[in-house]
């Protein structure tokens, strides 16, 4: 095995350059060593400027995501040995505009996360001496997958929809309305339903799949916003059908 | 939040990159599903062929007589059979597909993708069959 091996990694600086440029670094490859310690061991010992996000080192924070060798990934998750002899190429993740370096812009996910009310909506709450929303184990399974999301953005890197059409509410999104559109407890559904039905809600989805290829917690966002479409398909359906009723 | 906030120390010049027009032929899985999505305008095309043939029908035997000339033609038989392998590939990547869509729970558990994409394999096949034992019998 390599007891080193070279990162060529993303440069941005905007005091001093207009275009990604790359830096070649020769790193240790411990056994052990994910791509994230590579950086960390640029950033402590060899070029102290190098900027990047991380927090937790173990796929929970999602803030490591940045893309190795054209693929988002986390970089906390990303064996160095995996890449053989290198070069690896680290670079910010792509769509999204870059701050600095391997740092991205998050705002609009951030913006289009709270437009479909990732929480509990509840059109009246009982009273407190009722006790808990109790919930059996199967509602529990019902949205227990996309309750894993980690917001790493990883789905909005692969998704070329996102990258072509900027206003796409993204797979992350709608992946976390369906999981509180799915919790037994939620009365939020068709709230939910008015901003992801719009065009650039789910409709702007062609199936390409690759968010739910790239996603590290097994969320599924592909699955998630094809089975939206299947509710808003037959929602729509069931108001020329009975239009008087509510939603 | 401008797209382009003018570069001061107090806020950041941001690096906006543009996807490339061809960025559906860097990978095979892009390629893939770029075909996919003109595998419709096949499907479209067989619409169109199937209502000249109805019309054609509907005219006479001179009318049905003259469409089986011109779709006798090579040109046609060439089209209808690129036409075929996309439809095919349409039908079969919609299979595949169709468990994303549905999560079908029978006894509180999840009814496994296999089997929705088997059930929809199975139904191909039935319509298939009823379909050439229409055509074939007589």
């Amino acid at each position: 095995m390599a007891e080193t091996i070279k990162l060529e990694v993303a440069r941005y600086r905007p005091e001093q350059e207009s275009e990604l440029t790359f830096e070649e670094f020769e790193v240790p490859c411990p056994r052990e060593w994910v791509v994230l310690d590579g950086l960390n061991h640029i950033k402590d010992q060899i070029d102290g400027t190098l900027s990047f996000r991380w927090s937790c080192r173990m796929g929970i924070c999602g803030s490591c995501g940045m893309m190795v060798n054209g693929e988002p990934k986390l970089t906390c998750a990303t064996f160095l040995t995996d890449y053989g002899l290198g070069p690896v190429r680290i670079e910010p993740l792509d769509n999204f505009p870059v701050v600095r370096d391997l740092v991205v812009e998050v705002t609009d996910f951030m913006e289009k996360l709270s437009a479909v009310k990732p929480w509990i909506v509840r059109e009246e709450e009982k009273p407190l001496e009722e006790g808990e929303y109790l919930q059996t184990p199967a509602e529990l399974d019902a949205y227990k997958q996309f309750s894993m999301c980690i917001n790493c953005l990883l789905c909005y890197s692969a998704c070329p929809i996102y990258g072509l059409e900027p206003e796409f509410i993204g797979p992350a999104a709608i992946a976390l309305a369906q999981r509180y559109n799915l919790d037994s407890r939620d009365e939020g559904a068709a709230e939910r339903m008015d901003i992801l039905s719009e065009h650039d809600g789910i409709w702007g989805c062609t199936f390409v799949g690759e968010c739910t290829r790239v996603c590290p917690k097994n969320v599924d966002p592909a699955g998630a916003i094809q089975r939206y479409k299947l509710t808003a398909a037959l929602e729509t359906v069931r108001s020329f059908i009975v239009p008087w009723g509510s939603k | 939040m401008s797209d382009h906030p003018a570069h001061t120390p107090y806020h950041p010049r941001w690096l906006r990159r543009r996807m490339s027009t061809y960025w559906w032929l860097r990978r095979w899985r892009h390629l893939t599903f770029i075909s996919r999505e003109v595998s419709s305008v096949f499907v479209a095309w067989f619409v169109v062929y199937f209502l000249l043939l109805v019309r054609a029908v509907q005219n006479g035997s001179a009318a049905y007589a003259a469409f089986l000339a011109w779709a006798a033609h090579p040109l046609v038989v060439g089209v209808n059979l690129v036409a075929l392998a996309f439809v095919t590939f349409h039908a079969v990547t919609w299979f595949n597909l169709a468990p994303k869509a549905m999560a079908v729970r029978l006894g509180g558990k999840r009814v496994p993708g296999v089997l929705i994409a088997g059930s929809n394999y199975a139904a191909w096949v039935v319509a298939s069959a009823g379909v050439a034992w229409i055509l074939l019998r007589g």
